[in-house]
């Protein structure tokens, strides 16, 4: 049960959230990409164990979109951005 | 009478007498008393039998760690089985039996397992019951008999539960001398605290000692401490309420038994509480629990923890029996022999492995007559359903032959381990400690502390010390800062100082010496242990589960570091370097209602959706199905009639006069923003920016793959307004899906979406008398020129400000009346009288789905199943080729979405026309065939159409778009049906009703 | 030694003594033929069957941990072949007639015990997915049944078919010979058949990195030293993208925690398994007693043992509310297992893009039930290197191409 740190309504239990996977996923243009490509942004993910960069979803709150890195194995929430920014590098 | 009981000592209430019953017989005890500790009183100690061998088995510990003194309380519905009788607190009218015996206590036919111990050491299962094969269920039917514990409730429960969540910066577990004290220098610092214990009073172990704190008997003591506590408004303390789970970022689960004390029927509160709690930091005071000794014999009744034994003299004034024997690897049973000659029972000898143990307790005991016997331990126990005597023998293997002492009593202590089963949970790794023989919490995971004996530090003082600075620490990374309180003047022995212990595992001993038991409930032996070693289940975790040490009840409290122990000899390793299994949650099993809540009671299971009609809808007989959350009618069956007899009914009508059904469940988004027309634009495969305000247009949504995933109208209400519609089922998911798509892949877009399905009620009135109707409620031009087929406006309807769409799912002339929530059910009402003199019907959701498959429109979720494209659903005039991407788009051209073999959306008529093809059946090129029998499609919908006057059908069937005319099979359970492909469209194709 | 009540009988008296190891704890060699990562159950089963199906002996399962300590040991032991799609349904029914004489083909008892596994249905939609999965069984030759809401109550007493409850058990479909088998027997019972096969089967070996040169495999590193061999099989379970990595592949899974949990053991009370996808519950009853409750997965990538609270809270909330007489019973224990989740909710069992590297991953909340099966035929595709008619569908390839096997339907409940 995680603590996750909403940048619009503070710290709320994860719960009220829903992670939407994976960030930084970029969408290749349909017209110019292979099955392959497609078929690696539709599917293919990084999946690591340890330092993730991912979406998270405030459903039952503000219903936001936002940036958080965390670490998969011990679940310590390293950073959190916005959507439109790019991954902390000192994060990971 | 209790005739164990001493006149004086402890803290119980003697003036008053509690009446209760064990296997019948009527038994008392005093208000403070345990189940355990009031049948010891009166002289019972045989509470069980053993899970596998069925061996009589008495009360071993006086606390969450007892293995054995298992019992079934209550009775009806009221049952609880496996409960601890030495936590379950005495109240007047308490009824207890014992479990897993038959006929009798006393006298239990299983106990014959015993005798064929030989045949069923650990794993025996897995070796035999193989032949012949299949036989297996046949012997599992007598295991399983064999096998559980006590015996569920038949009844439901007729109690209620209660959930709450709470917040603190300094969550302190576990009340006794250094909870007490971590609690204090927390809560005198500012901090909001919440102290959590899991026995009825506050003081742990100080409930069982006999000392003074600053000149405040021991048992007195924790009561001043609660007093200042709960004078303090920022501080909850929480008895009967034990912490069972450690979750990230510092959330626990604690279990408060609110009523379980009390004579059912007595308090209206709950019968449990589950708190769910965020701490900023943690103190783990959880205390220590005693380790047994392992010993042949050392399961028969009359064996305890020297601890226990203890606590039932000083806290309770118990005597657990005339003569004890006391078997030791270190001081601390020094004390509770001391303790127990105090009480009135007579110890006779100290028996101790330690070579040449000395000191002050030792000396003390000397004194008080108890014979010595060093480098000995206990060999054998005598006694069938209670000891009768002790075999000891000298450790020395030249010393003579084993020596015989009388005793009714055995305490055994082989050293302490802390209560670290939290610490363990909430990530934090475990050490070994050399000088206590067991594993103390290493660097904590998390913010958390552990304090007094959970982190291995023994004796009062030292305990009361710690607590204090763990307090003042806590709350001080929580950004309050104070002093430590200062530690009690303490008099009396206070157990500080040096444990002095000698880890003493276990001894190889013969079969013949009896067995020697390291997990008592799950009935594990060293014996089970040798078998295990020698077949290589010896990492911990095939151990564990080979010989189910540990896997009990009691979750190993008092097994689990003699079991590695004794394993770690046999591997002939260090314990540290066997390591050990992983502590998971529950601390204490939890009750299912209490997890559960009060959620378990229908309704409060899942809110249940209404829509504003509701009430007219049950009034006129509605049949409802679920869909969702919602309830929808089905159909409207009148008296007399089926439901199959109603649908047809309903479907009819719609068609013949007027057919009314309540929408208001689709899903209705609202659309705003500068950008609103171009997002529409990517989110459905056809085009939106083109569509007209005042007009309505059908769209399909697919996932970025291709795959048809919701459906509805879109209507444009102003340049940059629309308002969407969604399947029922899917508008919360579609909502989400818009806004994924806005919030972190198109942010340039200005587009704002807000669900409005409930702030409309939604009415669509279909069939050839429908525009007459509407028209009478209404002064807008409804005519076919003036409001052609797919357009809305904003009208006045019988008075109520609302939206006409001309917009229909039936395929007749129909209109989708909006009008506010709150005066649906007037229009609706309105409706039906305006309509009575054209015969207007009510339909469900059955006929609905009828009429719509008459004209083969699709219903996203039944004609498609995440597989399906537009394509195949024949809906290729959807898929816009002008638009440089939508979602979906590129999905659409990978190798398989391209096939031309792909299952395609198709009509299917029966041969036989009176024959409905079941749902869900399959179609066959070789429906003779034998299993596995080919299959190229399904039917995903098919009803009896009233309008048809035949049965029909749709089916996804591969390469059906090329096949129309073709002969199909449909192989069932009891024959084959034929079925010819046609169009999906059974009922005027051409849509002269829908556009008339 | 030959596992019988015979033995069982001449090792009472001698206390037990003779019985050898059930496998060895070899040291790595330098090479074998077949490298498999993990020995959890399907790749013990992997090995078994390429020594027995293909005579491949030479064969070396790494597992960093414990043999059989990953999911195979933390799952709620259900065994069924009840699938929609021909694909799965084959690829599962292979396995259900496996499980039939793995006892005897083992010499060891995995209790395999067709108790029957009902689907319960609690409103419209649900009746009609029961009912179109029920007729492709039965075209496929896999038993099935649709049981009404009272036949259903005589095979489950306790359960409640009141119709005022919030979702009513509307009806359901019983697969007879489906049920359970013992989790662990499963493992230890490979184990002991491979090392007899004389497959090494190496504990507490990790595995660091796979070499790679010019597109194919020659070997691995481990905690234990470098070990050479051409074929390597990685059945790593909820690791899969972490091994996978190591080969420079990327594969379409996600890791979750999926928990499980027991209660206290009581007396006989439900003999089927029973499980329901609308109220989200699953339950049997152990031959030891315990209810054994399996509960969702938590929604978040997670390579922890440790799921949240809400998940159980959920899922007993539904349990109470079929089965009334539960509520005071304790919940034992709860665990957590990390499972690979791929977005169609089928296995991959494939060659890769990287020549002798077969991979066998994505069983999700599933995979228990699919061990022999799964080990089979991923033994065939790494003897043959190419997939048996059976897994030929559960490619890697089929990401890219878009022909999914879509069995979120069958798989919507933790099973």
């Amino acid at each position: 049960m995680m603590l996750i740190p909403c940048p619009w309504c503070g710290d709320r239990l994860d719960a009220e959230f829903t992670c939407g996977g994976e960030a930084h996923i970029v969408r290749p243009d349909p017209a110019t990409a292979s099955d392959a490509e497609w078929a690696d942004y539709l599917f293919m993910r990084k999946n690591p164990k340890g330092v993730h960069h991912e979406r998270w979803f405030h459903a039952h709150g503000c219903r936001r979109w936002f940036h958080i890195t965390r670490d998969t194995v011990n679940h310590r929430i390293l950073a959190v951005y916005a959507i439109t920014d790019s991954a902390p590098e000192a994060a990971g | 009478m209790q005739s164990w009981r001493n006149s004086t000592g402890g803290i119980i209430d003697r003036s008053r007498h509690l009446s209760f019953t064990f296997d019948g017989k009527r038994l008392s005890g005093h208000p403070g008393d345990t189940l355990a500790s009031a049948l010891l009183a009166n002289g019972i100690h045989l509470v069980g039998r053993s899970f596998k061998y069925h061996r009589p088995r008495g009360i071993v510990g006086s606390g969450v760690e007892e293995p054995n003194a298992l019992v079934r309380l209550g009775k009806g519905g009221s049952v609880e089985p496996n409960a601890r009788a030495t936590t379950t607190e005495l109240f007047d009218g308490l009824v207890a039996s014992s479990q897993n015996r038959w006929p009798s206590l006393a006298f239990d036919v299983g106990a014959l397992n015993s005798v064929a111990s030989g045949l069923i050491p650990a794993g025996f299962y897995y070796k035999t019951f193989m032949w012949p094969a299949k036989a297996w269920t046949f012997y599992e039917r007598f295991i399983r008999r064999a096998a559980g514990l006590g015996q569920a409730p038949e009844e439901p429960d007729p109690d209620v539960y209660e959930k709450r969540y709470a917040h603190c910066d300094v969550l302190v577990v576990g009340a006794g001398p250094a909870g007490l004290q971590a609690a204090r220098a927390a809560a005198r610092s500012g901090a909001r605290v919440i102290v959590a214990d899991e026995q009825a009073v506050p003081g742990g172990s100080l409930l069982g000692e006999h000392v003074t704190l600053d000149g405040v008997a021991g048992q007195e003591w924790p009561d001043s401490v609660r007093a200042e506590l709960e004078s303090m408004s920022d501080v909850t303390l929480l008895t009967r309420t034990t912490v069972v789970g450690y979750y990230n970022h510092n959330f626990l689960v604690a279990v408060e038994r609110v009523t379980d004390h009390l004579p059912a029927g007595e308090s209206a509160l709950p019968r449990q509480r589950l708190w769910k709690i965020r701490a900023r930091h943690v103190v783990l005071a959880t205390g220590a629990i005693e380790r047994p000794l392992v010993f042949p014999g050392n399961d028969l009744p009359g064996v305890m923890l020297a601890s226990a034994v203890r606590a039932f003299a000083n806290r309770w004034g118990v005597r657990c029996g005339a003569r004890a024997v006391v078997f030791t690897n270190n001081d601390s049973a020094y004390r509770s022999a001391i303790d127990a000659a105090d009480c009135g029972i007579h110890v006779t000898t100290i028996v101790d492995c330690r070579a040449a143990p000395r000191g002050r307790l030792v000396e003390e005991a000397h004194s008080r007559g108890i014979d010595m016997m060093a480098g000995s331990a206990i060999a054998g126990v005598e006694g069938r359903k209670r000891v009768r005597g002790v075999a000891i023998s000298s450790l020395d293997e030249s010393a003579p032959a084993a020596l015989r002492k009388e005793c009714d009593l055995v305490m055994m202590s082989g050293g302490w381990n802390p209560t670290v089963h939290l610490a363990s949970q909430s990530g934090t790794r475990l050490a070994w400690d050399e000088s206590l023989a067991t594993f103390v919490p290493g660097d904590a995971a998390t913010h958390q502390t552990s304090a007094g004996a959970a982190a291995g530090t023994f004796g009062l003082v030292e305990c009361l010390r710690s607590g204090a600075l763990a307090g003042t620490e806590a709350a001080a990374r929580t950004g309050f800062d104070g002093e430590a309180p200062a530690v009690p003047e303490v008099e009396g022995d206070t157990g500080d100082g040096a444990l002095d212990l000698e880890a003493f595992w276990h001894r190889p001993a013969s079969p013949r010496d009896g067995k020697a038991f390291h997990d008592l409930q799950n009935d594990v032996t060293t014996a089970d242990v040798a078998l295990a070693t020698r077949e290589n289940y010896v990492s911990v975790e095939h151990f564990k589960r080979y010989t189910t040490t540990g896997m009990g009840t009691d979750q190993g409290k008092t097994s689990g570091v003699n079991g590695l122990a004794i394993l770690a000899s046999l591997r002939g390793e260090a314990i540290p370097a066997v390591g050990h299994t992983t502590y998971r949650p529950f601390y204490t099993p939890v009750t299912i209602g209490a997890l559960a809540g009060i959620e378990t009671n229908g309704d409060l299971y899942d809110p249940v959706r209404k829509t504003p009609m509701h009430t007219w809808h049950e009034k006129n007989g509605a049949h409802f199905e679920d869909v969702g959350q919602w309830k929808r009618p089905y159909c409207y069956p009148r008296a007399g009639e089926t439901v199959d007899e109603a649908v047809q009914r309903e479907t009819l009508a719609a068609r013949t006069s007027i057919g009314i059904l309540d929408a208001s469940t689709l899903g209705k988004i609202d659309i705003q923003g500068a950008d609103a027309a171009e997002f529409l634009d990517r989110i459905y495969t056809n085009m939106f920016s083109t569509l007209k305000v005042g007009r309505c247009r059908y769209g399909l949504m697919c996932r970025d793959d291709g795959m048809v995933f919701d459906d509805g109208v879109t209507a444009r209400i102003a340049e940059n307004r629309f308002l969407m519609s969604t399947t029922t089922g899917g508008a919360s998911t579609v909502l989400n899906w818009l806004e994924e798509w806005l919030q972190t892949e198109w942010t340039d877009l200005e587009v704002y979406c807000t669900s409005v399905t409930t702030h409309w009620a939604a009415i669509a009135v279909a069939g050839p008398k429908s525009r007459a109707l509407v028209s009478e409620l209404t002064r807008a031009d409804l005519s076919a020129e003036a409001f052609p087929f797919m357009a809305w406006r904003d009208a006045d309807i019988a008075g109520i400000a609302g939206r006409i769409f001309r917009i229909s799912f039936s395929g007749e002339t129909g209109f989708e009346l909006h009008v506010p929530a709150s005066y649906g059910l007037a229009l609706w009402r309105n409706l039906m009288t305006a309509g009575e003199k054209y015969g207007i019907t009510a339909y469900g959701t059955e006929a609905m789905h009828v009429l719509r498959a008459e004209k083969g429109f699709i219903i996203a979720g039944q004609d498609t199943d995440g597989t399906t494209t537009p394509h195949d659903l024949g809906m290729s005039w959807i898929v816009s080729k002008k638009k440089k991407d939508f979602l979906g788009m590129r999905g659409l051209s990978r190798p398989d979405t391209l096939r031309e073999d792909r299952k395609q959306l198709v009509g299917l008529l029966a041969d036989d026309s009176a024959v409905v093809i079941p749902e869900g059946a399959h179609v066959s090129p070789q429906p003779a065939a034998r299993p596995p029998v080919p299959m190229e499609g399904w039917v995903s919908s098919s009803y009896m159409s009233p309008n048809c006057g035949r049965s029909i059908a749709l089916a996804l069937v591969r390469r059906g778009h090329d096949r129309i005319g073709e002969e199909v099979a449909i192989p069932l359970e009891n024959g084959i049906v034929r079925a010819r492909i046609v169009k999906p469209v059974f009922f005027d194709e051409e849509g002269a009703r829908l556009r008339g | 030694m030959k596992y019988s009540l015979w033995n069982l009988l001449r090792q009472a008296p001698r206390g037990h003594r003779d019985w050898p190891q059930a496998w060895r704890n070899p040291e790595p060699k330098e090479s074998y033929d077949v490298i498999i990562i993990g020995a959890g159950g399907h790749g013990l089963a992997t090995a078994y069957y390429l020594a027995k199906e293909h005579g491949i002996t030479r064969t070396a399962v790494l597992e960093k941990g414990w043999l059989g300590g990953g999911n195979t040991g933390r799952n709620t032991t259900i065994v069924r072949s009840n699938y929609l799609w021909d694909e799965s349904a084959h690829l599962y029914e292979h396995s259900l007639r496996l499980f039939e004489t793995l006892s005897q083909d083992l010499n060891f008892n995995v209790m395999f015990s067709p108790r029957g596994v009902i689907n319960l249905a609690h409103n419209e939609h649900d009746l009609k997915e029961l009912r179109r999965r029920g007729h492709a069984c039965r075209l496929n030759g896999i038993d099935y049944e649709m049981v009404t809401p009272r036949e259903i109550k005589e095979i489950a007493p306790i359960i409640n078919i009141s119709r005022s409850i919030r979702y009513p058990v509307l009806g359901g479909a019983m697969q007879r010979r489906a049920g359970n088998a013992r989790h662990d027997a499963v493992a230890w019972g490979l184990a002991r058949r491979a090392d007899e096969f004389g497959v090494d089967i190496i504990q507490n070996c990790e595995v660091t990195g796979i070499d790679v040169r010019d597109g194919r495999v020659t070997g691995v590193q481990t905690t234990r030293g470098a070990i050479r061999a051409n074929r390597i099989g990685a059945v790593p379970a909820g690791h899969a993208s972490v091994v996978a990595s190591m080969a420079g592949l990327r594969l379409p899974v996600e890791s979750h925690t999926l928990q499980a949990m027991v209660t206290e053991p009581v007396k006989p009370v439900i003999d089927t398994v029973i499980m329901s996808n609308t109220v989200h519950v699953y339950i049997s009853q152990s031959d030891k007693g315990e209810l054994v409750l399996g509960a969702g997965i938590d929604g978040y990538n997670s390579y922890s043992q440790k799921g949240g609270i809400n998940v159980i809270e959920h899922q007993l909330e539904g349990l109470c509310e079929l089965y009334p007489i539960v509520s005071r019973l304790k919940i034992m224990r709860a665990w957590g297992g990390i499972v690979d989740i791929a977005p169609d909710a089928s296995p991959i069992i494939s060659k890769t893009p990287v020549e002798g590297f077969y991979i066998n991953c994505g069983w999700g909340t599933g995979g228990f039930k699919a061990t022999p099966g799964s080990g089979w035929v991923f033994a065939h595709t790494i003897a043959q290197d190419r997939p048996h008619r059976l897994n030929e569908a559960f490619s890697l390839g089929r990401f890219e191409s878009g022909l999914l096997i879509d069995e979120h339907g069958a798989a919507a409940v933790a099973h």
